[in-house]
């Protein structure tokens, strides 16, 4: 039986402020695969770990243009091509009455392309992953924040990454079987 | 998210959360809700009316399904009716949910951030609910998917040019968004609950919902983006779906619906109304559940607030609605602000009148804003004035259209009611379902008011 493969090292801190410096130094120290996990948003510790653009905002202008267009040329086609009829000598392009629809698909196509891209960016739904494995992790979504070095860094090394860790101040640190 | 740093606390103000808190004690609180406490009789007892009143519903759609619309009042000249007033009446009361979620995240009013959730909660089944009336009115509501344009073997598609069919849009669009908006600020905190259990089956179901939410600080990047935009595109959609409501009327050419004023005054009319569903459902939970260090009196006073300026641009409407049916010098609009006022309709114009602008007057007074029974009340009072403002304006200005042979009466027939009644049962009976089953409260937007959220620099 071959050993389990490590997923990375895992450290625990208390506080906000305690991860996002624990993080900064990380990736300062040079380690690159690293990724952070806590209850509630922290602007903070995207930034530490070295996350500052995401695609989100760009998808969901895609998916806004797309909606407004095709909700505009449906209506455009379905009034002037496939069933023009002439209701009180109103042009077939009777392009204001079309606005209120194209508005909603607009708003409809962005929305769901948010939610849908920003899902899909994160890999979710995800239902299992390497750090449930530790006990601990559990308290992620209750008060606590972790910080894990993936051992696919090339910088990993079981014992110097630990000793890294325990130098940030961590609670407790563990491995990550994956 | 919003940071109370970030709100200028009034010195004299309740606080938005009462003092003790950690994010454990937050996350413990709300989870345990779910939970931890066990079934009270109060709550069985009270599903159990909401589920027995919900099959007037029921059966009076059954009922609708055999015999076809004539079981309702509605009979030409009056074809609108109950089916109308309630459906644009339950639409409105959705609309102060997405105001907390969505407008007040964009203003910043950190306040919003623990009773936001179950607002929402409340949009989406008031939606479903305005939603079962206009599909009842069809006539045919088998075929109801004919509202759609998709390709047809019968070579038709929609009027595009039609009111009607901007509802459909703007309705079902509405719902959409509200429902992954409702979903999306749910996920962290079904991650909580996962995690609070050990209970197998528990763990699994909020699990699967949580879709493996694990709190990366990528993913709450994204996340938080996405939520931000959804709040920024939901702001003009909310607005917009009570304007194109108010497009149903305004666009005909009856007395008393041809005008322009109609969008703003059924925006902050929706509202209005909205927000006197807020406190209905806000001021029994706060007492049942013990959540009063969540939802403070602060809350309470803010909604009230918002209640009295609305509903002060509702009494604008009415003012304006009435000068301008005068000074339009529109014989047939001038008649209807006088058969408004002295026809047969006029006590409940009247009513109307007393009920939805005199008497929330006393919100005015501080004492009154910030005694839950009182606002309980008076929150009652706006939410029978607005349904009876939707009912002036549908019914009466049908009653006494251009020419006196085309006149009626409207009566109401049991059955109008007892679909009425069955809503009010189904909306209850999903709040019920709501309270016992998923976190009411936001727990990772509470997080972020407390100090410890903020990080300190060095």
């Amino acid at each position: 039986m071959k050993p389990e493969p490590i997923f990375g090292m895992m450290a625990e801190f208390d506080t906000a402020t305690d991860i996002v410096a624990a993080a900064e130094r990380t990736t300062e120290a040079g380690y690159k695969k690293v990724d952070a996990y806590s209850p509630f948003p922290i602007e903070e510790l995207a930034e530490a770990i070295g996350f500052h653009k995401n695609g989100v905002p760009l998808i969901t202008l895609i998916g806004g243009i797309l909606g407004m267009c095709g909700g505009f040329m449906l209506q455009w086609w379905i009034n002037t091509i496939s069933y023009p009829v002439n209701i009180g000598g109103r042009p077939p392009n009777s392009w204001p009455a079309f606005i209120p629809v194209t508005f909603e698909m607009t708003i409809l196509f962005a929305g769901l392309s948010a939610v849908f891209g920003m899902l899909v960016l994160n890999g979710l739904p995800m239902p299992y992953h390497p750090v449930f494995n530790v006990p601990r992790f559990a308290e992620v979504t209750r008060d606590k924040f972790f910080l894990v070095i993936f051992s696919s860094d090339p910088r990993y090394d079981t014992v110097k990454t630990r000793a890294f860790l325990e130098s940030l101040g961590a609670k407790s640190i563990s491995e990550v079987p994956s | 998210m919003v940071r109370p740093t970030e709100v200028e606390e009034g010195e004299d103000k309740a606080p938005v959360l009462l003092p003790g808190h950690t994010f454990a004690s937050i996350t413990d609180k709300i989870s345990g809700l779910v939970l931890k406490r066990p079934l009270h009789l109060g709550w069985v007892a009270g599903f159990f009316v909401s589920f027995m009143v919900m099959q007037g519903v029921l059966f009076g759609a059954t009922y609708l399904f055999v015999k076809g619309v004539g079981i309702w009042g509605v009979n030409i000249p009056i074809g609108w009716g109950f089916a109308i007033v309630n459906f644009v009446w339950w639409i409105g009361i959705g609309h102060a949910g997405t105001l907390i979620s969505a407008i007040l995240l964009l203003l910043r009013q950190s306040w919003r951030n623990s009773i936001n959730r179950f607002a929402e909660a409340m949009t989406l089944f008031a939606v479903a609910q305005a939603g079962v009336f206009p599909l009842l009115h069809l006539g045919r509501p088998w075929v109801f998917y004919w509202l759609f344009p998709y390709p047809n073997t019968m070579g038709y598609w929609p009027n595009f040019r039609s009111p009607l069919v901007w509802d459909v849009f703007a309705v079902s669009t509405y719902f959409t968004i509200s429902l992954v908006f409702w979903f999306i600020g749910l996920i962290p905190d079904l991650a909580s609950l996962r995690d609070r259990t050990d209970n197998r089956f528990i763990r699994f179901t909020y699990g699967m919902l949580a879709m493996g939410w694990r709190g990366s600080a990528r993913h709450w990047a994204r996340y938080e983006t996405a939520y931000l935009l959804l709040a920024g595109l939901a702001t003009p959609l909310v607005l917009s779906v009570h304007t194109v409501v108010s497009f149903d009327f305004a666009i005909g050419i009856v007395p008393g619906w041809h005008t322009t004023i109609f969008p703003p005054y059924f925006v902050a009319g929706a509202i209005y109304s909205g927000f006197a569903m807020v406190l209905v459902l806000a001021i029994p939970i706060r007492k049942f559940y013990n959540v009063k260090d969540f939802i403070t009196d602060r809350h309470l006073e803010n909604s009230a607030m918002v209640m009295l300026a609305t509903g002060l641009i509702v009494a604008y409407g009415y003012g304006m609605e009435a000068f301008m049916n005068w000074y339009g010098g529109n014989p047939y609009e001038n008649y209807l602000r006088w058969t408004r006022l002295h026809g047969p309709y006029a006590p409940w114009y009247l009513g109307l009148l007393f009920v939805n602008i005199i008497l929330p007057q006393i919100l005015w007074i501080r004492r009154i804003r910030t005694n839950p029974v009182w606002l309980f009340l008076i929150s009652m009072d706006v939410l029978v004035g607005m349904w009876l403002e939707r009912f002036i304006i549908v019914v009466v200005s049908l009653t006494r259209d251009f020419t006196n042979s085309a006149w009626g009466m409207y009566y109401p027939t049991r059955w109008d009611w007892a679909v009425l009644m069955g809503t009010l049962g189904m909306f209850c009976a999903l709040m019920f379902l709501f309270v016992r089953l998923l976190p009411m409260i936001s727990i990772f937007e509470l997080d972020t008011l407390l100090p410890e959220a903020e990080v300190k620099h060095k």
